[in-house]
């Protein structure tokens, strides 16, 4: 239904690639139709994708919703095993690989597959099947959760969820035709759909980037004037850092009118250096879970630069804040019971809305009975509605009986001049339950003892904050989304804690 | 008259116009576009003759009651105009959200 009406709406712009050799809205939808009676001919369940992003995937994504069957995009990086598992769970499939791909799939000739050449191949003569699937409950998308804990759960976004969420939040055409945005995460991150969906219903071009590299990124900005880009917090801070190494002689990226963000938290050190660095450049973060069909809550432009600008402590914390929610979003925040906390209490964050799917394959709705999902972040809302996100509560540290948030520590830790990273982490100890071991990666060239980041973070929070030991590292475990792997520092943690050297 | 769910989509009885319902009101409302009722998309058009003195149906564009209780996109445009229980719908304006993805 969106592509058809983009299609109608402005079929001559290019959707995806260069201005003068991209697909147009009308390729792409004509792509879509064919790649549906592709899908639906091969008498499959659902149509996979473990590939690099590329312009394959929005022909991918619309041709299996045209057919009426799940799209599923797989994280191409995965080792050979666990994609073999993840087959298995949606078996009879087809899927966009190509050919290196497919030798890494140890039933390989039992997969149907297409690839991208295939996808994009103008097959004129080929009939283009005339109904879509309109039913509002097809599964949309099947998208596997990172699966910090066990096996990953697949969570089903269907047709209603997705539209709800771009009607919700997108104004069609709203794009003028020299705008263009950047999209450098993966297909399998629930921003890499959203941002393909949203970019496509607002007439805005969309360049993409398959694998992140900072002066790639610059560079794409640069050439194909790039006027808004998504980014997830490590790549806002590898740009940073690029830019700053291009020094005074740096063209800045004049073009970029919007940057949003998400994925994590931002470490404030990087957010500032961001706003200083750009400052034509308007900055949104945006705050969603899969499990929400992305965003369900945004710090606009102007609340960044009050924020920056403030000298009012509780005006300037904003930075740090999602924001308030989208106007067909509710958020409460609630205590272990479910009960509403008052405002200005930490708890858990529940979110409503049309968009919310709260949907796992083969599992119970996690929805409750009147709507609200249970996101499993913990957060607190201020006297002016603005979110505040403190972490997922599985990684919250329970010191003596205490909840603490590991979110806060960190945020004090990055401020020290010498921190370039840090994580705050629950280590099992014989006295306390757990104790607080922070994790801290120190810029080259820069030192810093043990004591003095300890009284750091004594000097602003309550004593019982305070890391019980610090320890250095080279780097922390990221997942390639920029997301910390804390399960896997917490191992590493406590193998250093059984007696070995840091 | 029908109740109109958020999600369901109409056709024009009397022109190419198609609408998906973003927001319904909870009571069974007759939705019209050239003046003749509108059914559920796959539906059996109504016969009746094209009013089309109006503006018509543009692509994109939401429109809403006066009261704010019913919003509807047009998913596909058309010369005939929309109205609910006699009343004509009007063209919505668009306070965008600040690009997120």
């Amino acid at each position: 239904m969106l592509l058809e009406m983009a299609a109608g709406g402005f079929g001559d712009r290019v959707a995806v690639g260069s201005l003068d050799d991209g697909l147009t809205v009308k390729q792409i939808f004509d792509h879509s139709g064919k790649a549906a009676k592709r899908f639906r001919d091969a008498n499959v369940e659902n149509v996979a994708m473990i590939d690099i992003t590329s312009p394959a995937l929005p022909i991918c994504l619309f041709g299996a919703s045209w057919a009426g069957l799940p799209f599923v995009p797989l994280n191409y990086r995965l080792a050979n095993q666990e994609l073999d598992v993840l087959l298995e769970r949606i078996s009879p499939s087809i899927a966009l690989m190509q050919p290196e791909t497919q030798e890494r799939i140890s039933d390989g000739s039992n997969i149907k597959t297409v690839n991208r050449d295939d996808l994009l191949a103008s097959t004129d003569s080929e009939e283009m099947p005339t109904d879509w699937s309109m039913d509002g409950e097809d599964t949309a998308i099947l998208l596997f959760t990172s699966g910090t804990t066990g096996e990953p759960k697949a969570a089903v976004l269907r047709q209603r969820h997705l539209v709800s969420y771009i009607l919700g939040s997108v104004e069609f055409m709203s794009a003028s035709e020299e705008e263009a945005a950047l999209i450098s995460v993966p297909p399998y991150h629930i921003a890499g759909i959203a941002a393909t969906l949203s970019n496509l219903y607002a007439g805005r071009r969309v360049v993409q980037l398959p694998e992140f590299d900072a002066k790639k990124w610059i560079e794409l900005v640069r050439s194909e004037s790039i006027t808004s880009a998504m980014v997830v917090p490590t790549m806002l801070s590898r740009i940073v850092d690029h830019l700053l190494s291009e020094g005074t002689d740096s063209e800045g990226l004049p073009t970029l009118r919007a940057i949003s963000y998400g994925g994590g938290k931002m470490p404030q050190p990087t957010i500032e250096a961001a706003l200083e660095l750009l400052p034509d450049t308007n900055f949104v973060n945006a705050y969603g879970l899969t499990e929400t069909s992305s965003t369900v809550a945004l710090l606009g432009p102007d609340e960044h630069r009050e924020a920056f600008a403030s000298s009012d402590e509780e005006v300037r914390k904003r930075i740090s804040s999602v924001g308030k929610p989208l106007p067909s979003i509710e958020v409460s925040i609630r205590d272990e019971n479910g009960s509403e906390l008052p405002q200005g209490e930490p708890g858990e964050i529940w979110v409503r809305g049309e968009q919310v799917s709260g949907e796992y394959k083969g599992v119970e709705l996690t929805l409750t009975e009147d709507g609200w999902f249970p996101t499993n972040d913990g957060g607190w809302l201020d006297g002016e509605g603005y979110l505040f996100v403190t972490g997922r509560i599985d990684d919250v540290i329970v010191k003596g009986g205490q909840n603490i948030s590991p979110g806060e520590i960190e945020e004090i830790l990055l401020r020290h001049p010498s921190v370039s990273d840090a994580a705050a982490i629950g280590v099992p100890d014989q006295q306390w339950g757990e104790k607080i071991v922070a994790a801290v990666v120190i810029h080259t060239d820069l030192e810093v003892d043990q004591e003095e980041l300890k009284t750091s973070v004594k000097n602003v929070l309550r004593s019982n904050r305070t890391p019980d030991e610090v320890v250095f590292l080279d780097e922390l475990p990221y997942n390639e989304t920029g997301k910390l792997l804390r399960r896997v520092l917490k191992e590493d943690l406590i193998k250093m804690g059984d007696g070995s050297t840091v | 008259m029908a109740l109109l769910k958020a999600g369901g989509r109409w056709s024009s009885s009397v022109c190419d116009t198609e609408v998906i319902v973003v927001k319904g009101p909870e009571n069974d409302v007759s939705l019209t576009c050239g003046g003749v009722e509108m059914v559920e998309a796959g539906g059996d058009p109504v016969s009746g003759e094209l009013d089309d003195s109006g503006d018509g149906t543009q692509l994109g564009k939401r429109y809403v009651d006066e009261e704010d209780t019913i919003e509807v996109l047009c998913t596909k445009p058309g010369s005939g105009s929309l109205g609910v229980d006699g009343k004509m719908l009007e063209l919505k304006d668009a306070k965008p959200l600040p690009a997120s993805d």
